[in-house]
């Protein structure tokens, strides 16, 4: 079973790379783009029965710090 | 003073360390791979040395946190042992919980490498009383993930608590509040971005970090 995992930044915490994005859109002419933020995704090929627990458990324990943060599942 | 040394793959300033230790204090630490499960028997400090442990894969010091020796240096720390986290190594700290917040992508996007000033929050720990309280010392970084991040509650019992080891007494990294180096709540852990392993000696240019070692010495034996 596949599963995607979406770890973004939380909202606050700052992004110098999300802003280096957004400036050097705004220095190709792109004008318009408000905020630039950076996650990371992680596809998993996981067993079938997999609970969603388990997959919160490695998210927080591991793929995510939740610190500075969030995660969202997804199954495909 | 019976000390380790935990190396992990892509540890690059375990052998400097390792040297800062023995020429302090006259004896050689163990130096302990990170897939050990035990440390001897009789440790009195138990450092954590600086690079790249594991590539940085997925954040800085996430994965050699939770590599087998974690474990039982978590256990020691949680005992009282003393534990330090150079860079590198303050990084793992924070992502094994044993120290509280994040360190994040230096705010300029660049590796930050050069001697740097840093202000001496609190000398009364096992590791600063060796220096004044509001001290300026030099001592060298190199990190390109050193900027600081905890929320507002975090960082104000960090400072009400004395907390903050050392501060930057100028721009380095965008750490909140300048910090350089924290203390956990029982004051027997300490991470400090900058490298006081690498002023030791006169033949470096200074011996502003070697302070650290001598207190450590002189304070838990």
């Amino acid at each position: 079973m596949k599963v995607r995992i979406t770890v973004t930044l939380k909202p606050g915490v700052l992004d110098p790379q999300g802003k280096a994005i957004e400036h050097a859109l705004a220095s190709l002419g792109f004008t318009g783009v408000d905020a630039a933020r950076v996650g990371k995704l992680i596809d998993l090929e996981v067993a079938e029965g997999t609970t969603d627990a388990d997959l919160e458990a490695m998210c927080r324990k591991l793929l995510a710090n939740t610190v500075i943060e969030n995660f969202h599942i997804e199954r495909a | 003073m019976n000390s380790t040394v935990i190396v992990f793959p892509g540890s690059n300033c375990d052998r400097d360390l390792a040297v800062a230790i023995r020429d302090v204090t006259g004896t050689a630490p163990h130096m302990i791979w990170h897939r050990e499960t035990t440390l001897p028997d009789r440790i009195d400090l138990i450092a954590l040395p600086g690079g790249f442990s594991y590539g940085d894969y997925l954040r800085s010091g996430a994965m050699a946190a939770r590599s087998p020796i974690m474990r039982a240096v978590s256990d020691a720390a949680d005992r009282g042992v003393p534990v330090i986290g150079i860079c590198n190594g303050f990084q793992v700290l924070t992502e094994t919980g044993l120290l509280p917040g994040a360190l994040m992508r230096n705010a300029g996007q660049k590796f930050v490498c050069r001697d740097v000033m840093l202000s001496v929050e609190n000398a009364q720990t096992a590791f600063t009383s060796r220096y004044e309280a509001g001290e300026r010392i030099r001592i060298p970084v190199a990190h390109h993930d050193g900027n600081y991040f905890a929320d507002r509650d975090t960082l104000d019992h960090l400072e009400g608590e004395g907390r903050i080891a050392f501060r930057y007494a100028e721009a380095v990294n965008g750490s909140q509040r300048d910090i350089a180096g924290i203390l956990n709540a029982a004051g027997n852990v300490l991470g400090m971005m900058p490298h006081p392993e690498r002023l030791i000696d006169p033949a470096q240019g200074g011996t502003d970090g070697r302070r650290l070692f001598e207190g450590l010495l002189e304070t838990v034996g």
